[in-house]
């Protein structure tokens, strides 16, 4: 089906499902129980999934293929998210001006950065990506301010021209009146689901560029761009320039960081520097570490991953460690809670940090790996050690 | 032309801690082959040692002073530090004032045991895999450090002085025949520049005129033959793996007083640490230290008002627009040696 043979039209599907089902199926437990707070299926939330989801998929296009690993990619984050906040500011709210000018500019951005960036490779082309980011980033936070407005963040004023604003315009980002804030909400008995219009919008957006990226890993384009990772010196003998390859494959993953950034822009109309520091990049390493590089579904999964439990971890207090471990003896509890106590709340980083190590410890293939080797294990028990040593990504 | 001498004395002491953070990356990188992520947050460790030690003077015990009322009428409570009860208030009120110079005898074998702990239980393991791998694991290493200083010192910065001696400025540009006032330098940058010319000093003569050192380099540059005479270069790359990190400590625990320590510190040294280590050449110790003290003095240069009159915002981005030019135009870096991490 579209081109896919048919794991991948599977694959397609159950991530269509997952998008679409998401107000549903991350709300799994009724409003009023104690287990609420596991809930992840409120629309901010939601949102980043499927916005940090595209973001890693991008970045894994570009790392998983070809093994250039890039700490710059926030850069690219941050001028998607200007390009977006400067249409609102200059035409009107209407989300669909903004998002092919992000992807433009963020494209135009890595072809200027890639073109240098691409000329080492290793452990320098890594340094001179994080150069350009921390470059755009200080530029951004100084000099740059009339476009960027500094540290207050870029946002819309009501002196702003906004040429097209129309008289019963919405006064929030929107597609064509579809209001990206805005939700229905659905209840079904102690359940209450939110279809939030913003969230959809990412999500479609999601599945289109999971598609297009099934059909980059397929093509004889995907095909030159593992060359280049499984042997670079070898490709070039055989004839054929890598960096083209690896240029195109650094434009395309800007071109998703750019959407995504403009994705975040169309959620909230605001765009701040800080989103280019060159943690964000860090941020996006770790999705796609964690849940499987070079795998379609892993960045989504780990993108997924590093949200919701960013997200629950933070909420999760000491009363409510009390209140789970009340079974215990009193000098016990206190004691159990006295030792997650770090890890939770603020603590979050260091959970973070810690099952990051041990991902690219024990499980270089990510979560993907782990399910792998989970079903191997349930599946066949016979034939053990002879394939275990040797994984391949799955796809 | 004070001025300019005012800029290059501003540009040393951030050169100093550029310089000692890559000396420590480059020998990591010329030993083991790794490329440590982690280093920075070993410098951060330094910074936080002093910290610790100041504190842990400055533990004291509550007594009542009727003698004494406080502004409410209640006895006055006076804290006293133990180290005045022990060693009398004079030395207890100068050890707690010399707290940070201190610390540099307290933290060395701190940080040689990190060092040696980090290597053996972690690094040892990852010689056979990819680049990308190391950078990775020790990436979240110097998450997991930093936030494990965060939970226990808390996200703001920590004021730790300098002693009270060496606090004040003086007047340099008298010094060198200038109108007074012009070139005014504190004191403890002063410290900073000769404590760590000191300790490049020092790293240089160990290699150079030790058996040890010797041995050392010998591996460097052909590890598999310096294995085959019989020698066991690991355990030597280990120990320095654990001097490197001791250069990194070292350079947070006397960077103390200049900058407050706080968490994120060493992230924030890390990426510009790592750009001084391309720039001088990746593998060249000579090269890191030049490179450091060449972009920290470039860097302060850049931030005098003439020069960002000039081309604004240039301040901000002159290490990383040097980098990337000695990147395109020499990929080895200032002194880097062939052969390494070429490809």
């Amino acid at each position: 089906m579209l081109g896919m043979n048919k794991k991948d039209t599977a694959l397609m599907i159950v991530v269509a499902i997952l998008a679409l089902g998401a107000p549903i199926l991350l709300n799994p437990f009724p409003t009023e129980s104690a287990m609420a707070q596991f809930n992840a299926g409120y629309p901010d939330l939601m949102q980043r999934f499927a916005i940090f989801g595209i973001f890693a998929i991008g970045f894994n296009i570009l790392f998983g293929l070809t093994g250039y690993l890039s700490f710059g990619h926030a850069a690219f984050l941050g001028v998607g998210s200007y390009s977006v906040v400067w249409m609102y500011k200059l035409l009107d709210y209407n989300v669909i001006w903004g998002l092919p000018l992000a992807i433009a500019t963020a494209g135009i951005f890595a072809l200027l950065i890639g073109f240098i960036s691409l000329r080492r490779s290793g452990i320098y082309f890594s340094i001179l990506t994080l150069a350009f980011a921390q470059m755009s980033f200080n530029l951004a936070y100084s000099v740059l301010t009339p476009i960027t407005n500094g540290e207050t963040g870029l946002q819309v004023y009501t002196e702003d021209p906004q040429v097209l604003l129309g008289a019963n315009e919405a006064n929030a980002p929107h597609l064509f009146g579809l209001v990206m804030n805005q939700s229905s909400k659905l209840s079904m008995g102690g359940w209450e689901f939110t279809f939030n219009n913003g969230y959809y919008f990412c999500a479609v957006i999601l599945m289109l560029m999971f598609y297009l990226a099934i059909r980059i890993f397929r093509s004889p384009f995907g095909m030159m761009l593992r060359a280049i990772k499984s042997n670079n010196t070898r490709m070039a003998y055989t004839g054929l320039n890598p960096r083209p390859y690896a240029l195109a494959a650094f434009v395309i993953s800007g071109m998703y960081a750019g959407l995504a950034g403009g994705l975040m822009a169309a959620m909230d109309p605001l765009a701040g520097a800080e989103r280019m520091q060159w943690t964000a990049s860090g941020e996006v390493v770790l999705m796609t570490i964690l849940g499987g590089t070079g795998t379609l579904i892993g960045p989504v999964l780990g993108a997924g991953f590093i949200k919701y439990f960013e997200n629950i971890f933070s909420k999760i207090n000491d009363n409510i460690l009390h209140g789970w471990f009340s079974f215990l003896p009193d000098g016990l509890e206190d004691f159990v809670v006295f030792i997650i106590h770090p890890f939770i709340g603020k603590g979050w980083h260091l959970t973070l940090g810690i099952l990051f190590m041990l991902v690219v410890i024990f499980l270089p293939g990510g979560l993907v790996e782990g399910g792998q080797r989970i079903k191997k294990l349930i599946t066949s028990k016979k034939d053990d050690d002879s394939n275990t040593a040797k994984t391949e990504p799955a796809e | 032309m004070d001025a300019i001498i005012l800029q290059i004395l501003n540009g040393l002491d951030k050169g100093s801690a550029y310089a000692l953070i890559a000396l420590g990356l480059t020998l990591i990188f010329g030993t083991l082959g790794v490329v440590n992520f982690a280093h920075g947050a070993l410098f951060m460790i330094g910074a936080f040692c002093a910290v610790t030690l100041s504190k842990i003077l400055s533990i004291s015990f509550e007594t009542i002073d009727p003698t004494q009322q406080d502004f409410l009428g209640n006895p006055l409570v006076v804290k006293t530090p133990y180290v005045h009860a022990w060693f009398g208030p004079e030395f207890g009120a100068s050890l707690i004032d010399w707290a940070v110079p201190l610390s540099i005898l307290f933290s060395i074998p701190i940080m040689i045991g990190i060092g040696f702990i980090m290597e053996r239980g972690l690094i040892k393991h990852f010689y056979k895999r990819e680049h990308a791998d190391q950078i990775l694991v020790t990436f979240g290493l110097a998450i997991v450090l930093q936030e494990l200083v965060k939970y226990f010192f808390g996200a703001n910065p920590i004021p730790t002085g300098a002693p009270d001696a060496l606090t004040g400025a003086f007047d340099f540009g008298v010094f060198l025949g200038f109108d007074a006032n012009t070139v005014i330098y504190p004191y403890w940058r002063l410290v900073y520049f000769f404590f760590s010319a000191l300790v490049i000093g020092g790293v240089f003569a160990f290699l150079q005129f030790t058996t040890f050192g010797m041995v050392v380099r010998a591996g460097m540059a052909d590890r598999e033959t310096v294995g085959l005479l019989g020698i066991n270069i690991d355990r030597r790359f280990t120990i320095m793996f654990g001097i490197a990190a001791a250069v990194a400590g070292l350079a947070g625990v006397m960077y103390a007083p200049i900058n407050s320590p706080n968490y994120h510190m060493g992230m924030d040294f890390l990426v510009l640490s790592f750009v001084v280590v391309v720039v001088g050449g990746m593998g060249s110790l000579p090269g890191a230290v030049a490179a450091g003290f060449l972009l920290g003095v470039l860097e302060s240069f850049a931030s005098m008002n003439e020069v960002k009159s000039l081309l604004p915002g240039i301040d901000q981005i002159i290490i990383y627009l040097v980098a990337i030019i000695i990147l395109l135009t020499r990929p080895r870096g200032l002194m880097g040696r062939k052969g390494v991490m070429e490809e």
